[in-house]
């Protein structure tokens, strides 16, 4: 199946899904060091970030979680490309100064995707390919 | 967003790999607002400075940049004097990390001049007109409200990614229909310089991002202007207000919002100061000229008991450097290149007696310290234990 979306960051990568239906502040939930949620209340609290297709509504919180997911990819940690329902400037200029593909403007039953589900993110070519199990 | 075809050919790669990142940032952030295009602007001011907020990562990335900025840059306040950092507690391994920070920005082409007030020392870089790439809230608010320049508040990376391809996505306060007031602000007390401060840390915490207009009694100087604005983009996120006569109202049927004297009383009254301060600090934003002149006459004679800090842009510094020797013999400290709020010189403290808005709506979450407000002359007694 090949869903439409929107190019935020260019590039083209596959990995497992992750999801959450809460936005992410990397600042303070995500560990730059380790890519695991560190946050005790988020909804991925435990899980790491890494090799990942990270689903999320948008991100939230201070600029500075765009670095931090510069950092990320630096240490090889950080999530393989990542979708939001709309994305906002943070995780935008984190995803374009990493070169991690990131995408936005698909239907929010993208949520509703099980984590592991293998996803292809194309934000060159603007779409997602699900593979069905 | 329509991209022209040198645009196009930059957002492809062809001009190379930063070049492409920059517009690859101007472009999704103007797809994300709604911009139709890129314009030029005349100046940009780089946010994201002090290695106390942007830590490892930031630096990280700024040094890994290559390239040239291709408009006039300034950078944000760092987090030490660059030069006399010793003197103010610093450790080495932050100073080492901050100067190589700095050192990153330069070799872009980034000019080292690290101050919240650039339209203080270089006032070519924005006029009546212009638009601009600015990052620090408060001179983002002077910049659209007293200038006349237009700015949206860049984040560190946008703001430089503006300053390589020398273009800002057209859209919020780059519009004029997005520059309309929102709301009426009267205010009826006869307001001293040092309320100004005080009005705006309740103005923002009430209009948010909205676009207030004042309506005063008499109008401000500059200074008064500088802290209002300052105060109402820390307790809220206003980038733009008017307080010209000339100016319009805010529509028919927008909210109004009254201020009397007793308003700013009871702020002063809240956060008056007490024995726990244990430093005083003037100069958020940056000092002028005419701010050092009046805490040099005020400490004349005075020797500080408590530990006072001044803090200026370096070329006013500089300039004034007859004022800061007048000012240091009191034992008071005049320090460039950065403020109270961004150092982490401040964390040794507990409570920091502030003449500035902005670092009362600040200090109490990025310092974790307590704040207390007073005027300049206030500040000057507290420090020098005069009665």
């Amino acid at each position: 199946m090949e869903i439409r979306c929107h190019r935020i960051s260019g590039g083209k990568a596959t990995g497992p899904a992750l999801v959450t239906e809460e936005p992410i502040s990397f600042l303070g939930t995500v560990d730059p060091e380790t890519g695991e949620v560190v946050d005790p209340g988020h909804q991925l609290f435990g899980k790491a970030v890494a090799g990942k297709v990270l689903i999320f509504p948008g991100g939230k919180g201070s600029t500075v979680g765009s670095y931090v997911i510069y950092q990320l990819k630096k240490r090889g940690i950080a999530p393989a490309a990542m979708i939001n329902i709309r994305s906002e400037p943070i995780v935008a200029v984190g995803a374009i100064i990493s070169g991690i593909p990131l995408v936005d403007g698909v239907d929010a039953g993208i949520l509703a995707t099980r984590d592991g589900t293998i996803l292809m993110v194309d934000a060159d070519r603007e779409v997602i390919r699900v593979d069905e199990p | 967003m329509h991209l022209s075809r040198e645009e196009e050919r930059a957002y492809q790669g062809e001009e190379g790999e930063s070049l492409r990142r920059a517009m690859e940032i101007l472009v999704a952030l103007g797809d994300i607002y709604g911009a139709d295009r890129l314009i030029p602007v005349r100046s940009v001011q780089v946010a994201g400075v002090s290695f106390k907020t942007i830590g490892e990562a930031g630096l990280e990335w700024i040094s890994d940049l290559r390239g040239r900025v291709v408009v006039s840059a300034v950078l944000n306040p760092a987090g030490m004097d660059l030069t006399r950092w010793q003197k103010m507690g610093i450790d080495e391994r932050f100073a080492k990390k901050q100067l190589e920070i700095v050192e990153a920005y330069r070799r872009l082409g980034v000019s080292p001049d690290c101050t919240c007030t650039p339209y203080q020392i270089r006032p070519e870089l924005a006029r009546r007109g212009d638009h601009l790439a600015w990052s620090e809230s408060s001179a983002v608010s002077f910049a659209n409200s007293v200038i006349g320049a237009k700015t949206n508040r860049e984040g560190g990376p946008s703001a430089l990614a503006a300053a390589l391809v020398g273009k800002t996505p057209r859209y919020g306060y780059h519009i004029e229909e997005k520059r309309v007031p929102t709301i009426n602000i009267a205010v009826e007390a006869d307001l001293k310089p040092s309320d100004y401060g005080i009005l705006g840390y309740i103005i923002g915490k009430e209009v948010g991002d909205g676009v207030p207009r004042f309506i005063f009694r008499k109008r401000p100087d500059v200074d008064d202007l500088k802290a209002l604005g300052a105060a109402m983009a820390a307790s809220g996120s206003v980038a733009l207000y008017y307080f010209d006569e000339e100016a319009p109202a805010a529509p028919k049927g927008s909210e109004e919002i009254l201020v009397s004297d007793r308003d700013l009383q009871d702020v002063r009254q809240e956060c008056a100061p007490d024995d726990e301060v244990d430093v005083v600090a003037i100069g958020c934003p940056h000092s002028s000229e005419r701010e050092l002149a009046e805490v040099a006459r005020l400490l004349e004679g005075n020797k500080v008991e408590r530990e006072l800090w001044i803090c200026t842009a370096r070329a006013t510094a500089e300039r004034r450097s007859d004022l800061v020797g007048k000012i240091e013999r009191s034992g008071a400290r005049v320090f460039c290149d950065t403020c109270m709020v961004v150092s982490p010189a401040s964390d040794r403290y507990r409570k920091m007696m502030v003449n500035s808005g902005k670092a009362l709506a600040y200090i109490p979450t990025l310092c974790k310290m307590k704040a207390a407000y007073g005027s300049v002359e206030e500040c000057v007694r507290a420090a020098t234990r005069r009665v």
